[in-house]
């Protein structure tokens, strides 16, 4: 503690207080890395092993799908369909748990740092996870031979970018809530059944067209399209923008949804 | 203290910090400023030390600093042997001063303080109360919230007492004590009930259920004064006037819940 002279505070910008939020979450990573790198990496390579290898064993004609065999099917599209499922669940508790239980946001909000600046590093934090345990995954679908081009490696990109156009509008929402009631129920009914109707193990043309409408609005069976088409080398591009359009639009839109609630959740 | 840390908006009427406005100005009112909650809200993923070091950071202090800083503080705040610690294990107290070691990272100008040592040990306490005199004597403004009336009465120049929102006396705590109380207290016990002439004799009493309070000027010769009028306490006590009695005097006795 040395005398006070001071000199005109240098306030750091927007950008710098969000960069400084990454910062600590980073510092934070070295005990918070595992649960993201146990269900980013196994949760697929079991659904890899089981459905696309295991039931894949049963199916003899694939030529439907455009694929050799099921698990060329299965393997990338499940790559975004467990991003969406881990993006969605990390938008419920973890979030309301660092906004009201932990205290966490609440301690960095005493700083530059404002609200929707937050909101914004929680977003594109997860984002951040979702891409590490996507990129594993990848090379352990290289390794089982199932990558047929180097557009592969931006798969895992993609992958992030579902996970965030979740776990946005999730975030806003939980944001919203004073307790975690409703949130298995969110998941099991709607996480789970968008995981499913996904089109990862099935095309959504075999839906009823009712559901079918579903999986078109929603962004998760867009990601499984477009890591379907990056790992197999089969870009169709006027396709392939609007799938990426309609998953940004989720997190813009998710987005914004997050800066009001995180704002008038911590200003309360 | 919500509103003043510049976290909520103002309900009514007009807030300025620094000659800042908390709407318009909150980053550099807040680059400015500590604060201290009423619960610890440290990172719990994080060590001691980095406790300090991330905070910096969000005020703009380079890595070098940021980690000079943090040194200088766990120093401060008597913590520089657990700096490689997680948070969890810590003792109360420790995480009381790890909290306030975090609000000086930015080397504050006004350091806001919610309930500061309440729940700590009497150890704790003294250690806290020593370590924010120090803060003040180096020319920070501690603002501080508090139902303890000996912290008060330790730490502040300026008091205000407030009552169910309102504010109700405003001073020093010796100007408080001379406004609203007596120099002293002669605390008096009776095994048959309070004799009716002891009203008379003292121009403020106040009945307790197992005591009376005289609030007067000198004990010693209040106390002298009733024996040779007869009335003769079981037990007596004479004690000097304390905040404590002046907040009762303004806010009364019966429970604010």
């Amino acid at each position: 503690m040395t005398a006070h002279v001071r000199s005109a505070p240098v306030i750091p910008s927007g950008r710098a207080s969000l960069w400084h939020f990454l910062e600590h979450q980073f510092s934070r990573y070295r005990t918070t890395w595992r649960p993201t790198i146990v269900s980013g990496l196994v949760s697929p390579v079991l659904f890899l092993l089981t459905i696309g290898f295991g039931l894949g064993s049963q199916i003899e004609d694939t030529s439907t799908l455009g694929t050799n065999d099921y698990a060329a099917y299965v393997g990338p599209g499940v790559l975004a369909a467990v991003a969406m499922l881990q993006g969605g669940s990390l938008g419920l508790w973890p979030t309301l748990g660092a906004l009201k239980w932990e205290g966490t946001y609440e301690a960095v909000l005493s700083t530059p740092l404002t609200a929707p600046e937050l909101a914004t590093g929680h977003i594109l934090w997860i984002g951040f996870r979702i891409v590490v345990g996507s990129t594993l995954y990848v090379i352990v679908l290289t390794l089982f031979g199932l990558v047929e081009s180097p557009l592969a490696v931006l798969a895992p990109l993609v992958a992030g970018l579902v996970a965030m156009s979740f776990t946005a509008p999730v975030s806003a929402f939980s944001a919203s809530r004073e307790s975690d009631e409703g949130f298995s129920l969110i998941s099991r009914l709607i996480f789970t059944p968008l995981f499913l109707f996904s089109g990862a193990f099935f095309p959504v043309s075999q839906l009823p067209v009712a559901v079918s409408w579903i999986s078109r609005v929603t962004p998760v069976w867009h990601g499984v399209e477009l890591c379907r088409h990056l790992i197999n080398g089969e870009m169709q591009p006027l396709d392939d923008l609007a799938h990426i359009a309609v998953i940004v639009l989720w997190i813009v839109a998710g987005w914004l949804a997050a800066r009001r609630t995180f704002s008038n959740r911590l200003s309360a | 203290m919500k509103m003043v840390s510049t976290v909520s908006p103002l309900t009514e009427g007009t807030l300025s910090i620094f000659g800042r406005l908390p709407e318009r100005d909150g980053r550099e009112i807040r680059q400015r400023m500590g604060v201290v909650p009423q619960e610890d809200n440290l990172d719990q993923e994080l060590t001691v030390k980095e406790n300090l070091v991330i905070y910096a950071r969000y005020f703009g202090l380079s890595w070098s600093d940021a980690k000079a800083r943090a040194d200088e503080l766990l120093e401060f705040a008597k913590l520089t042997d657990r700096a490689d610690a997680k948070v969890d294990p810590l003792s109360g107290g420790m995480k009381r001063r790890l909290t306030i070691a975090r609000s000086l990272v930015n080397d504050p100008e006004l350091v806001l303080l919610d309930e500061p040592t309440t729940g700590l040990d009497p150890q704790a306490r003294h250690l806290l109360w020593e370590r924010l005199y120090r803060l003040k004597e180096q020319g920070v403004t501690l603002l501080l919230t508090t139902h303890y009336m000996d912290e008060a009465e330790q730490l502040s120049d300026r008091l205000l007492v407030m009552d169910e929102g309102k504010i109700v006396a405003v001073g020093s705590p010796t100007e408080l004590i001379a406004q609203h109380v007596t120099k002293e207290v002669l605390e008096l016990r009776f095994t048959d009930g309070t004799p009716d002439a002891l009203h008379t004799l003292a121009h403020r009493t106040e009945q307790l259920p197992d005591r009376v309070l005289v609030y007067v000027g000198d004990g010693d010769a209040a106390l002298a004064h009733m024996y040779n009028e007869g009335i003769s306490p079981t037990g007596s006590l004479i004690r000097r006037s304390t905040l404590e009695d002046v907040f009762l005097a303004l806010t009364g006795r019966s429970l604010n819940e």
